[in-house]
């Protein structure tokens, strides 16, 4: 009997001893909230493709709440001094915690694979602290996506998606007095940040969404075109129906995929609902970008946290030039329905929304037309984000003038910087 | 007793004495730190200059200032003040009417003291969530009555700005009254028999007898159930979050609701320390001279 128990366990705290001799090729240990169907799959090929090359991956999924709870265990830890070798973190956030001194760079990876070179140059900033590189874009969305019903828009004589706003406005006067609800909207605060900043692009153009928005000039935001812009969000919250209050998004898209509603005005994940749902591109239902010959990009990204230890700091290195492979940005892009952040990879593989997308990407940059989203915090740090989505929501939920609501985010943008 | 005696039973003594308080302090302990020690760091981070993660420099009222010129914190204020006092007094009403009526030793008491009780065992996410689709417009009761057929019918506060806090309300007061009900039964069931039938002898009626000789009896039921009722109401945080979402825009929002937006989704925990700290106050402002009043009151 002793002797048997002694042999289970040494046998027990060998098993435990062994796993930690097997670091090959860099351990890393992932936080993210990516927890839920295509998403989940997505982050499974990033996973699979570390491991594959020797690697250990330690995954920390914390779902919910659109990363709120991720991000408080992200706190915790690094309060703790313990934090995860990567996190699911992106735009101004990035600079938010490089400013506290969390992060590492991984500016030697960057350096010889030549980032600067593929990424397009909007989103190598966000990616970068000081100018060192110390995050991986792993896909680049578009926000300012028009979705709609072609079966619906054929009940009022209509054929393609609107190019402009008074376009728009006056097809959806036709299918208002149709009876069919014109815009499908769920009302959260991030969707009518959406949908705000998708107006502004189209009435302002991409210099004035990027003075205005982007920079914080106050000129900007207190001008004529800024007034023109919440006119515009006045017209279309009454193009909305009467339970768009708390919808959620998917739902919304399910009104358009149903033909309750015509359009949608959303990022490119909607298209991930249309594709799972068995819909055509082009027969069931039409992708085309929103007025304003702009782009507006919403980008996921790895951060690298202040780790040490050898293994740990390879680990980072190979993951960050992992996420930066043509090969995996192509198969982790097509689980998730965006396209790569690399503009060098072929997207023979992608449906034509995508491929769309990656046609107004190159001409937008061309352009000087490629802006970050600020309502998927891309654009401003979160406190200031903060701000716009309070007004944004309050002017589109109660019957706020124009002028009154440009005072009013003006006084917010002023309060916060 | 031989010298090594004494100290020892000196000793035990001393124990026996204290062994209340000695079992009690690790808890208390405990209490002191994490509720009155937090309570402290929060009040210290309210006067530095935290953002994502906290700061240790005092920057004095800086955060203060920030927190009352955001009209939100306006909005969330009137509607804390506005659902407590609502749902206490909704709460109060509607569970003292239903406990009244349900002493009148009717037949299928328990039955129906269980029925009323029930909505108490759901959480508040559950409660708010079925209210949503019952308020909703376009699934709920506007929509019901619409088919019933009177097509001008509406009932769509829960999207109306102005009247979507009072939503909340119905649904908390729906929870809650239940709950308040039981507390009242019990102090009705304890009130003495003798003086109820003397009350009767003296002719006193029904209502007379419940409303200047019963319910005063039952005060301390009243001091309990408003406790309770207002620690609900001030923390009421995952209603709000299930119904209204904070509400069409932010019309709903409650200092609960302000606070963790501002701690964890807009990395100003400067702010939102404040805030709670603002709560804080005006849960003090009010609960202790009530309970003083009602503390000494009951030793006169």
């Amino acid at each position: 009997m002793n002797k048997i128990s002694l042999f289970l366990s040494a046998a027990a705290i060998s098993a435990f001893a062994l796993p930690s001799a097997a670091f090959a090729d860099g351990t890393v240990e992932v936080l993210h909230w990516w927890t839920s169907g295509g998403e989940a799959k997505a982050v499974g090929e990033l996973k699979k493709s570390f491991e594959a090359q020797g690697g250990t991956w330690i995954d920390s999924p914390i779902a919910g709440g659109g990363g709120d709870a991720a991000m408080t265990a992200l706190r915790a830890r690094v309060v703790a001094g313990n934090p995860p070798t990567a996190v699911q973190l992106k735009g101004p956030g990035i600079q938010e915690w490089a400013i506290e001194g969390s992060l590492n760079d991984v500016d030697d990876v960057a350096k010889a694979e030549n980032w600067d070179s593929v990424l397009p140059p909007v989103l190598a900033e966000i990616m970068k602290y000081e100018g060192k590189y110390v995050a991986a874009p792993v896909n680049i969305h578009r926000v300012d996506w028009i979705w709609a019903n072609p079966a619906v828009l054929a009940k009022v004589g209509v054929t393609e998606v609107p190019k402009t706003w008074d376009e728009f406005n006056a097809v959806a006067d036709k299918l208002k007095a149709a009876g069919i609800t014109p815009l499908a909207h769920g009302g959260q605060p991030w969707q009518d940040a959406t949908v705000f900043e998708v107006v502004a692009l189209g009435i302002g153009g991409p210099e004035f969404y990027h003075k205005a928005i982007h920079q914080l000039d106050q000129a900007s935001l207190t001008s004529d075109t800024m007034i023109k812009v919440f006119d515009q969000l006045r017209k279309l919250r009454g193009y909305v129906d009467e339970g768009f209050s708390g919808r959620d998004w998917n739902l919304a898209t399910a009104m358009v995929m149903n033909g309750e509603a015509a359009f949608q005005i959303m990022g490119d994940w909607a298209k991930g609902e249309f594709l799972a749902a068995g819909k055509v591109p082009g027969k069931d239902f039409l992708c085309a970008p929103a007025p304003g010959n702009g782009y507006i990009l919403n980008s996921d990204s790895f951060t690298f946290f202040k780790v040490a230890g050898e293994d740990n700091l390879k680990g980072q290195k190979v993951l960050a030039s992992l996420i930066m492979s043509p090969g995996f940005q192509e198969t982790f892009n097509l689980a998730k329905g965006s396209i790569p952040a690399r503009t060098d990879v072929s997207l023979d593989k992608f449906d034509d929304c995508a491929k769309k997308s990656h046609e107004d990407l190159t001409a937008a940059i061309a352009a000087n037309a490629l802006e970050p989203s600020m309502a998927h915090e891309m654009a401003v740090p979160r406190t200031v984000r903060g701000e716009f989505l309070d007004v944004v929501t309050n002017f589109f939920n109660s019957d706020q003038s124009s002028a009154d609501a440009v005072q009013a985010l003006a006084s917010a943008i002023q309060r916060v910087q | 007793m031989t010298n090594g005696g004494t100290p020892r039973v000196a000793f035990e003594r001393f124990v026996e004495r204290w062994l209340p308080q000695i079992v009690v302090s690790p808890l208390f302990a405990a209490s002191l730190f994490f509720v009155y020690g937090f309570i402290a760091w929060t009040v210290y981070i309210s006067f530095t200059k935290s953002g994502v993660m906290p700061n240790y420099s005092l920057v004095g009222l800086l955060q203060y200032e920030r927190l009352w010129s955001t009209p939100r914190w306006y909005v969330a204020l009137q509607n804390l003040f506005v659902f407590t006092g609502l749902f206490i007094a909704g709460c109060l009403a509607i569970g003292m009417l239903l406990a009244i009526l349900l002493d009148q030793r009717i037949r299928a008491e328990g039955v129906i003291r269980t029925i009323y009780l029930y909505p108490m065992a759901l959480s508040f996410i559950v409660t708010g969530t079925a209210w949503k689709w019952i308020l909703n417009p376009t699934l709920g009761i506007e929509k019901f009555v619409q088919e019933l057929g009177f097509p001008d019918f509406s009932f769509d506060w829960l999207i109306d700005p102005h009247m979507a806090i009072y939503t909340v309300v119905i649904a908390g007061v729906w929870q809650s009254s239940g709950y308040v009900m039981a507390l009242f039964l019990a102090g009705l069931r304890s009130v003495d028999d003798e003086i109820i039938r003397a009350a009767a002898i003296d002719g006193a009626g029904p209502v007379r007898t419940y409303a200047s000789i019963v319910l005063p009896i039952i005060r301390p039921v009243f001091l309990s159930s408003v406790i309770v009722l207002a620690h609900i109401a001030i923390k009421s945080y995952d209603l709000v979050v299930a119904l209204t979402g904070g509400g069409p825009g932010y019309a709903t929002d409650v200092p609960a609701t302000f606070m963790y937006s501002f701690a964890f989704q807009r990395s100003e925990l400067g702010v939102a320390a404040a805030s709670a700290v603002m709560m804080l106050v005006t849960v003090m402002a009010i609960i202790v001279p009530y309970l003083y009043s009602e503390l000494r009151g009951g030793r006169k």
